[in-house]
This record gives C-alpha cells, structure tokens and sequence, in this order.
C-alpha cells in the first residue's frame, strides 16, 4: 500500500520535472541542458528571499517564478537564437549555460557572495502536518506535490488545446514549416516555450524542495531525471513524458523498497538502455522522429 | 515464357499519423524498362520511392526485388542490391569535392563485390565516374567543393552517386526539376546511355513532355493511389488522369 | 561632400592553387611556408618540458590529457557529426581498468596502459551503441548521462573502491618519461588523425555527418561507420584516463568528473572546431588557466564555459581558423 502512494508521488515528482524540459523540446527542439540548473536556482532564489530578505513565502515564490521564465527567455533570445540550425553548437551552448548557472552557485568568496554549499538549505512546506490515507501518514507536501500536478496537466492541456498562444506551441512542435507558413513565429514560440518551460522547472522546484534540502549538486540529477524520463516516453512528446514518469516512479519506488535505495542509478540505466533497444523512439515517440525526413 | 519481372510492389500502403499517403498501390517492373510515375503534387510518388527503397517501412503490402522480399530491409541494404535512388532534395557532401563525394559509395559493399580485384586508386576511379557523367575533367570541374556547383551538375552527382553503385535498378525522384530546357536535353542523352547499358530506371517526374519520350511505360498517381497505367499515349487519354491534372472535365 | 567607399578584398597566396589543401610548390620558400606552422607547433611543444619547473611540467601532463579529450571531442563532432558531452566515460574507464589490472594483477603500468587503452575504448564504445542508431540528440544527452551513471553506480554498489577509489598504483618511472609520453602520443594522435579524415573511411565520416541519408542510399552501413569513429575517438580518452591513473596512483570516481567533459569542449570551441589541432593548443592554454584559478574552486569551470559561450556566439570559427585565414589570406582594403 505504501509502495502505491509513494509510488503516486513519486511518479508525480518526475512528471513535474521533466514536462518543462519535454517542452521545449518538442516546439523548439533544443535540448535545455539549464533545466536542471533553473530547478536549483528557483530553489536558492526563494530561500534567499523568505530568509535574507523576509518576504513572505507565496510572493517568495512567485517572485522567484517570474525570474525563472525570464531567465529562460534571457537564455534563448540572446545565446540559443544565434545558433539555431547549427545542431551541434545549440547542444553545447545550452549545456555551458546550465553549467554556468548550476557551478556558479557552488562560487565561494566572488563579491561576498558565499555560494550554496552544504545541506543547511531547506524550504519550508506549504502546510504542515501529516495526514493519515488507508492508516498511512503522509505528508501534505506530499499530496500537494499530486495536487499540483494534476492541476498542471489540466492547465497545460487547456492551455494548448484551447488558447491562441498555446495552440501556435502544439503547430511548431507538430510540424515546424506548415505552422511558419501559417504565421507562427518559430522564435517566438521558441521563446515562450522556454520562458514556460522554465517556469516549470521553477514550480516543480518550489513544490518537490521542501521535501529534502537544496544543494548544487540536485541540479545534475534532475536534469538526468528529466533526459531520462523525456528519452524513456519519447522525446518531445507530451504524453509520453506523464506515462514514462510513472513507469519509473513506480519502477524506482518499488526497486528501492525490495532492493534498496542504491539501486535506483541500475534501474534507471537499465530501463534506457532497455527502451533504446527495444523501442528506440520512446514509449509514445513516433518512428519518424528518429531520423531527418527525406 | 514467364518474364520474372526485376521488381514488384504488392498492395503497399502507408499511413502517416492520420494522413494516408499511400493506398494499396501495386505495380511491377521488367528490366529494360523505363516506367513513368506521375501525378499531381502530394500524390505519395515520393513516398512510394521511399517504401521501395527502405526509407519507410510500409504497413501493408509487399516489397519485391528479383525473388527477394525487401519490404522491411533497412536503406544501406537496399542499396547494396542494386535498387539506388536520387534524393528530390538535393543534398550533397557540401564540405567535400565533388569527387569525394563519390568516393562515399565506393566504399559500399557492393562496390567491393562486383568490381572485383583490388579497387585501385578510388579517386581515379571517382574521377572517372564523374567524367562520364558530363564533368570536364580539363575545366577541373570534379575538383570543385560541391557546396558551390549548380544545380545541373548537382543532379548529374546525384546519379553519379548510384552509378557508382554498378546499379540495377535507379529510382530518380523528380530529376528534371529545377533545370532549365538546355539542361534536361542534355541530361536526357546520359539517361538513355544507362539505360542501353542494362540499367532499368523509374522516373518520378513532373515534366510530362521529356519523360513521354523516354518512358515504355507510365504509372498515374493520385491521392496516393493508382489511378491508371499503360502507355504514354494511353495515359494521356484516359479521363481520369485529365481529371486529376486539370480538374474537373469541361463538357 | 563625397564617402569613399572601401571593400575589403581578400586573396589567396599564389602558392595555394583553386582549393582547399592542393598547394604549388615552386621554391624551398614555400615549402618553409608550409612546413613552418606544424614544425614551430612539434618543436614549441617538445621543448616546453625543458623549459619549466616541476610543477609546471607536471600540468603539461594533464594538459595533454586535455588534449586527447579535445582531439576525440573534434573529431566526432566536427568530423563525424556526433557531439560527445561526456569525455569523461572514456578517461574513467581507461583509468579504472588500468587501475584494476595494476592493483589486481600487479602488471607494470607499462603492460597496463596499452591494454587499459584498447579495453576501455572497447567498453565506451559498447556503452554508447545504443545511442548510435539514433539521432544526433540522443548521443548527446546519453554521451552527456553516462559519466554520471558510472558514478552513480559505482558508490551505489561500492565496488573497485567506491568513493575512496583505488590507490598505491604503480607510477611511471621518472617524469621526463612522464611528460614527453604524452606530448609524443598527443603529436602522433594529431597527425594520425588529421591523415585519418582525409583517407576514404574519414571521407565517410564528413559524409554520413553532411547528409546521412544520402550515405544509406550509397549502400554504407552508418551504425558501423559511427561504431569505428566512437572507438578511435575513445581510444584516445581510454589512453589519457589509463595515462593518469598512473601518474596520480590513484583512481576514484574523480575521474568521472565534469571537467574532463567540459574543458576539452571549450578548448575546441576556442582552439577552432574542425582544424583537429586547434582544440589541442586550446587545450594547451586552458589547462594553465585551470591551474592558476585552483584556488578559485568551481569558478574555474564557470569561466571554461563563459569562454565557451562567448566563443561560440561571437567567433565559431575559433582561435586557428582565424589565424589560418591570416597567414593564406591577404586582406587589403581597396576603393569602390
């Protein structure tokens, strides 16, 4: 029973984490290797706002989300928007850049600043307490991370299905030339692709944080988590990402809870080598995606 | 006595997502011929190359080539029997020389197959290729990077690229596009050649004029099916092919 | 009142005829002209040992690790079309298995490194399979996953030392051998490989990474071909992981570290993609840098992607295609 709840959760987790990467992938088909790094940042720049400056926590965080999508926007509009169509250059660009990001806040002694080290840094949770389902305590963070991630995936689903901004994202992603001919902007949708996409990242940061502390390090594991998951469901698909999400959270969950907690880097290895075998396109990937049409 | 004809399509067809590109298409194709497929713009000519040559796997359908089912085999393969095709796009090596760009399908398996005994040097043999497929040798032309040629010499790589191939079969898709008149009467001359040589061609074209005097035999497509086949002179009568080009018939 | 307007004209010395890399040599001169650059570049970097201290010549080592990284990293991406994130598989497998024969079996390092070279480029390139079949992205971000998978897996299951690593390792006799060990084999894999991509399999590798359709309907098997450039390129990381081990005596999941993915990116980016010598001097001027800013902890590898970055936006070309440009090129201005 608690391996179902935890499970939920846990696959919930993962969803919130790798939607933001799944799209911007999918409009603008550039991996965002800073979305691990907008996770943790999210998460420094909201301790540092209830802490050094004593602002309140909602507004702490909405704050901090505003920074994220434009951080995001920043990085495509002045560095990934020079280099769109060379391939191998967008790859390596956005991987400097969130390298930039995630090493910078390990920066000690530059201006006073005294950089992010060590476990001491934890958010607080929205509501405390626990509550008891089917005679197991769970946290409310807990549920309120389950919460919010269904709320996320009916506003996204609203959102691209049924706004003018959001249907413009779905025609790039499906179809990046008939939607240009129709009068999408590709670098606009790029963009707001990438400040949402961010936002994201920022929002799964703010709600999956207060479980755990805030280190540097977190950066690099969200952002495998999210390659993970996103190559697992299929890279750029939506779907794909939500259903891959609960395919490993339950997967991990269940491993850990038999095996132990040092095997969750062996099952989430052996479930990408496993699906780039099998199913090389991901779960809901479609086959074409694999190669550059003819 | 039963000729076994050199390739065979079997009720193909395939679907992209919701679109039906594709429909239960099947033709055959003896040696020596030189078969037409026509049809308007999105037609599924391109994918119909696609399905034949491994590119695309079909849903439906079978994929034949001298006894051999190819439906599923992969590209590389393909290639390597004999079935070559030309790219509608043109994409070429474009950091390379034009010779270089052939020496790429010099290294295929078949090359080493069927010319047999040592290859010799490969760039004279690239070279020579390319001499006699119309680049001057004297005006150094295959030593021109391929990123700066034009477009007619482009095409004649692309066929280049398969005659490297000692081909049995070349697929060209929409060769004729985009050269101009001079161009394609004197690229129609070198089409001829191959053939004479033994080599059996399917064009995909759009210039109905230039592929009527070279093709035995033409196939119609619309809405990704075959509508109708025979002669040039029988396809150009037959109502239904009117109607798909031009529209509705006037009465 | 009347502008003047001037162009830029650019031409070619009249020793280089109509193409890339066809040259006319008509006088000693113009041999000395061409011979000149890669005989200031062999001399420069072998005597550069001998003219620094100890601390210094002991950089020179991990410098020219860098420098294998950033050949194979050139390689692949500039020359093949797969960009590699995660160079440092390769230096932890060689290290490793270098390690792991010297500690197990007692092998000499000198038995130990070729042997670690060949077995680790053979494991990096069986890792990465799977991703080969696939688009360019794929390699990429599971190139990029790998390093940190190893890591992982080798704290989690606590196995050829786990966080402690492996230590007493055999070292190489005296540092001379040390230093010029890796400045020869950075000097042989250099020309080697520049041989290597203008020979038919290198032409292959341009093509399959220009327009990969076009090769499969040339009948060639691109998953082999991308097979044999994934190994060639690791073997040079395999060597410099195995070279390490033995110069540290010590392996441990440090060798698994970013540094050793990102710092060769930035030295090729910055030393010019593509000329396959660049990303080498690159790296050659990063690596100091890296040693003056040690103190400076993670800043260092902020600053590597600055460069990086700044680079990239605002001189792709790199570092020796300019300088290239310079020296084949007259530039003048003339009237319009």
């Amino acid at each position: 029973m608690d391996i179902l709840v935890y499970g939920t959760v846990n696959s919930v987790t993962f969803a919130l984490i790798a939607l933001g990467f799944t799209l911007v992938y999918g409009v603008s088909r550039i991996p965002n290797f800073a979305h691990g790094s907008i996770y943790v940042l999210v998460g420094f720049l909201t301790y540092t706002f209830i802490n050094d400056f004593n602002i309140n926590y909602p507004l702490a965080i909405f704050i901090s989300l505003i920074i994220a999508s434009l951080i995001g926007l920043i990085i495509y509009r002045f560095i990934l928007i020079r280099l769109r169509g060379l391939a191998a250059s967008e790859i390596i660009a956005s991987f400097a850049v969130g390298l930039i990001i995630l090493e910078g806040l390990r920066l000690q002694g530059i201006g006073g600043f005294k950089g992010f080290i060590g476990p001491f840094y934890m958010l607080p949770n929205f509501i405390e307490g626990k509550i008891s389902i089917f005679g197991l305590f769970v946290n409310y963070q807990r549920l309120i991370i389950i919460g919010v991630g269904l709320l996320l995936i009916l506003g996204m689903s609203m959102f691209t299905h049924f706004t003018k901004i959001g249907l413009s994202l779905r025609a790039i992603a499906q179809d990046e030339h008939a939607a240009m001919m129709l009068g999408v902007h590709s670098d606009h949708a790029a963009m707001i692709s990438m400040s949402i996409g961010s936002a994201l990242a920022g929002l799964a940061a703010v709600t999956i944080l207060p479980l755990g502390n805030v280190t540097p390090e977190m950066g690099y594991k969200v952002l495998i988590y999210a390659l993970a998951i996103c190559i697992i469901g299929g890279l750029g698909s939506w779907w794909g990402a939500i259903i891959s999400s609960f395919v490993l959270g339950f997967a991990i969950k269940t491993s850990t809870a038999l095996f132990g907690a040092m095997w969750e880097s062996v099952v989430l290895v052996g479930t990408i080598i496993f699906i780039l075998l099998v199913k090389p396109s991901g779960l809901l990937g479609k086959q074409k995606e694999l190669e550059e049409r003819v | 006595m039963e000729k076994v004809p050199l390739l065979k399509v079997e009720n193909i067809s395939k679907a992209f997502g919701g679109v039906q590109a594709v429909v239960n298409v099947s033709f055959t194709l003896n040696k020596g011929d030189i078969l037409g497929i026509i049809g308007p713009n999105g037609s599924g000519k391109t994918t119909l190359a696609n399905l034949t040559t491994g590119f695309v796997r079909p849903n439906r359908g079978k994929v034949i080539f001298n006894g051999c089912d190819i439906s599923k085999t992969p590209p590389h393969k393909v290639a390597n029997l004999g079935l070559t095709r030309t790219f509608q796009v043109m994409r070429p090596y474009h950091s390379l020389s034009a010779y270089k760009n052939l020496i790429v399908p010099l290294q295929s398996p078949r090359v080493r197959r069927t010319r047999a005994g040592k290859l010799g040097d490969t760039d004279a043999v690239a070279i020579d290729i390319l001499e006699e497929i119309g680049f001057e040798r004297d005006a150094r032309v295959p030593y021109k990077i391929a990123g700066s040629l034009p477009l007619g010499y482009l095409k004649r790589l692309e066929l280049g690229r398969c005659f490297a191939l000692n081909p049995i079969v070349i697929i060209c898709d929409e060769i004729f596009s985009g050269l101009s008149m001079s161009e394609i009467t004197s690229l129609i001359p070198l089409l001829e050649k191959v053939q004479m040589e033994g080599v059996t061609l399917v064009m995909i074209e759009h210039r109905l004029r230039e592929l009527f005097r070279l093709a035995n035999r033409v196939m119609v497509m619309n809405f990704g099916q075959k509508i109708a086949e025979g002669t040039p002179q029988e396809v150009m009568n037959n109502p239904e092919v009117r109607k798909a080009y031009l529209g509705r018939e006037r009465s | 009142m009347v502008d003047e307007t001037r162009r830029k004209k650019r031409f070619d010395r009249s020793i280089k005829v109509r193409t890339e890399g066809l040259y006319a040599i008509n006088s000693w001169v113009e041999m000395l002209y061409l011979i000149l650059p890669r005989a200031v570049f062999i001399i420069g970097l072998l005597t550069l040992p001998l003219l620094l201290d100890m601390y210094w010549q002991k950089v020179i080592c991990s410098a020219g690790t860098y420098a294998l990284l950033a050949l194979s990293f050139d390689l692949l991406a500039e020359y093949v079309g797969l960009v590699c994130l995660g160079g440092a598989f390769f230096i932890g497998s060689g290290g490793y298995i270098s390690g792991l024969l010297n500690a197990h079996f007692g092998w000499s390092a000198l038995l130990c490194i070729p042997i670690a070279t060949i077995s680790g480029a053979i494991l990096s390139t069986i890792v990465l399979i799977p991703a080969l079949r696939l688009r360019g992205i794929y390699f990429a971000i599971i190139s990029f996953m790998i390093p940190m998978f190893a890591r992982d897996i080798i704290v989690a299951l606590s196995v050829f030392g786990g966080t402690e690593g492996i230590s007493a390792l055999g070292i190489l006799p005296n540092v001379w051998i040390e230093v010029y060990l890796i400045l020869i084999v950075v000097i042989i894999a250099l020309f080697a490989i520049r041989r290597l991509v203008n020979e038919d399999i290198g032409l292959v590798f341009q093509a399959i990474k220009d327009n990969d359709q076009a090769v499969k309907a040339s009948g060639i098997n691109i998953t082999s071909y991308k097979i044999k450039a994934v190994f060639i390129a690791s073997l040079l990381g395999s060597f410099g992981g195995a070279y390490l081990s033995h110069i540290y005596g010590w392996v441990g999941i440090s060798l698994f570290a970013m540094d050793f993915s990102i710092l060769p990116i930035a030295a090729s980016v910055m030393g010019g993609m593509g000329t396959l010598a660049g990303p080498v001097l690159g790296a050659f001027a990063l690596t100091p840098l890296s040693e003056a800013l040690r103190g400076f902890g993670q800043l260092r590898v902020v600053i590597y992607c600055f460069i990086l970055i700044s680079f990239i936006v605002y001189k792709p070309e790199g570092l020796l295609n300019y300088f290239q440009r310079k020296y084949h090129q007259f530039e003048h201005w003339e009237k319009v």
